[in-house]
């Protein structure tokens, strides 16, 4: 019990470091705003024929690569606690050791789910109406956070390996702009050069924006969401150990300032 | 008294570099160890091992009677930490951090506020409370992470080089509430390279260097190892010089070291300078300058490691 209120108090301050750093906000709030703006008056007619027929198939599109950069910030996060001394300080307290962690993780969340009703309430005032039935919301926003839990910690060996939290920065958006952009988020599969779609169609943002699609618009919603828990496992299971080593070592590894 | 750090055979490596090689220390309870020793002595190694941070390769801890390898959750709920390293969060208030702390420790929602109001009042933050830490100055932060450390009210404090970087007055400021502490009862471990902080706060000091505890005493047996102080006498007339070093090692019962117009040597008593006062007044030797002047921890540093300690004012010294 009282390891769980550690782990809220631990969540509740990495929401209220937001408040005070706009940079962060904007990022989880104007930048895909933004880009789901950007992109549906941009591409929508040459893509889609017209904004309206392209905003069904883009807001799936442009959630789910929110949900992957929003998890650089669990990287960046934890990096700047350990590189500025606020791991030590959390860890010389008596609190259990994976409490920051999942901590910082649960906050996550709650960010993500947030950016997620953003970017559907922008795009109701745009005109999305949501046609599949009621249930299709909260099956996505499950499946969403599974693959976000996954996939935080690639970023958590991302935020333990990174000298400094720029770098954490740098490496969410070279590494994660081609994997969020060679899949179907923006366009459809088949207008790709062959070669390219056996790539998209293993990609797990392409898996999790088709289940999103589905469960919003109807469509199939089995075989991708199946596709994408199953990259989540797999992510996890490397991802995971390889983290806690690198963070555990990073730790051992310190002989301080001196 | 029981010793609230307990040290025995201390040792840890890092590749290639032993940072710690056999250290034993005792500190007990209510008093101020002062670690003292130059960069990469082994001082905030020894720290993060005593705030359960790091592991040891060899040798026994006990923190407030717990074994900080096996029992350090224990430890945990005694200790406090402020260091370069275990700092606040800087996109945080200062009190959201202080009530980060508190809720962390268990404290309830109410008496996180009280303990953030009275942390605040006490170091002076009160104005600074809603603002991120980030905008605060040094030695704002530095009583912030000092507040946050305290807010379990730790009956064992550990301070890596708490005034590092801090001005004159802010660093007098802290030593004044460092002070404070102690007469609360509480224990502390201060680690700095400055010799003069060593002198006014701790009741004993370790002298650390490469890993290695090389002496340990409070300031005035330390000063006393080095053995003597010196009688110095700076004569007016060039012509005195020869006569005056001659009553120098006659007093002293060791030769005299004449650089120009100054004459000393090591005086083993205080009763050498009455001596030498009287020997020059008989004579009427005119001296611009005498004095009997008490070893500084500085020299003691310099004595046991042929080196200078780090930056830092001169100890006091005893004139005539």
């Amino acid at each position: 019990m009282r390891a769980l209120q550690q782990c809220l108090t631990l969540a509740w301050r990495s929401l209220v470091q937001v408040r005070h750093n706009p940079w962060e906000l904007g990022d989880y709030s104007i930048q895909p705003i933004l880009f789901l703006v950007l992109f549906l008056f941009v591409f929508g007619g040459a893509v889609a024929g017209s904004t309206e027929d392209y905003l069904s198939f883009i807001l799936p599109g442009v959630i789910v690569m929110n949900l992957v950069f929003v998890t650089v910030y669990v990287g960046h996060g934890l990096n700047s606690d350990l590189t500025k001394g606020v791991f030590d300080r959390l860890r010389a307290l008596p609190i259990p050791r994976w409490a920051p962690l999942a901590g910082r993780i649960l906050a996550d969340m709650v960010k993500q789910v947030l950016c997620i009703l953003l970017l559907l309430g922008v795009g109701f005032l745009l005109g999305f109406r949501m046609e599949a039935p009621w249930w299709g919301l909260p099956v996505m926003i499950v499946l969403l956070l599974a693959f976000a839990l996954s996939f935080s910690w690639v970023m958590v060996l991302v935020g333990v390996m990174s000298r400094d939290p720029e770098h954490v920065q740098l490496f969410g958006f070279t590494a994660l702009f081609p994997v969020t952009f060679v899949s179907n988020a923006f366009v459809p599969l088949e207008t790709l050069p062959s070669w390219l779609q056996t790539l998209v169609a293993l990609n797990p943002v392409t898996m999790l924006v088709d289940s999103c699609r589905g469960l919003l618009s109807g469509g199939p919603v089995l075989g991708p969401a199946l596709g994408a828990l199953v990259w989540a496992v797999i992510i996890t299971a490397i991802f995971a150990p390889l983290s806690v080593r690198a963070l555990n070592r990073r730790l051992m590894g310190q002989g301080g300032a001196a | 008294m029981p010793a609230a750090i307990q040290i025995t055979d201390l040792s840890k490596r890092f590749g290639a570099t032993q940072a710690l090689a056999g250290v034993d220390l005792s500190v007990p309870e209510g008093t101020v160890l002062g670690l003292l020793g130059p960069n990469g002595a082994g001082k905030t190694t020894l720290v993060r091992i005593l705030a359960t941070l790091l592991q040891a390769d060899a040798g026994e801890v006990r923190v407030g009677g717990f074994d900080v390898r096996t029992q350090a959750h224990q430890v945990r709920e005694l200790i406090g930490l402020t260091g370069q390293y275990a700092s606040v969060d800087e996109k945080l208030t200062g009190r959201e951090n202080l009530i980060l702390i508190a809720r962390l420790l268990g404290f309830s929602r109410a008496d996180a506020r009280d303990r953030t109001r009275s942390l605040l009042e006490q170091f002076h933050l009160q104005d600074a409370a809603h603002r991120a830490a980030k905008t605060y100055s040094g030695g704002m932060r530095r009583r912030l992470d000092l507040a946050a450390s305290l807010v379990g009210r730790p009956r064992i404090l550990f301070l890596d080089e708490p005034t590092t970087g801090l001005d004159p007055r802010a660093r007098l400021d802290l030593w004044q509430l460092v002070r404070g502490l102690v007469g609360e009862g509480t224990t502390v471990l201060l680690t700095t390279q400055y010799l003069d902080e060593a002198d006014a706060l701790a009741n004993e000091i370790a002298i650390i260097d490469q890993g290695r505890v090389i002496a340990s005493g409070t300031a005035q047996s330390l000063k006393a190892r080095v053995g003597h102080r010196n009688l110095e006498v700076v004569v007016r007339e060039r012509d005195d010089i020869a006569r005056v070093a001659e009553w120098v090692s006659r007093i002293t019962g060791r030769p005299a070291d004449i650089k120009g117009h100054r004459v000393s040597a090591p005086a083993a008593d205080p009763e050498h300078l009455p001596a030498l006062v009287r020997a020059l007044d008989e004579a009427g030797v005119p001296v611009d300058e005498l004095a009997l002047r008490g070893a500084s921890l500085d020299d003691v540093f310099l004595s046991l490691t042929g080196r200078r300690a780090g930056p830092g004012p001169d100890d006091a010294e005893e004139s005539a």
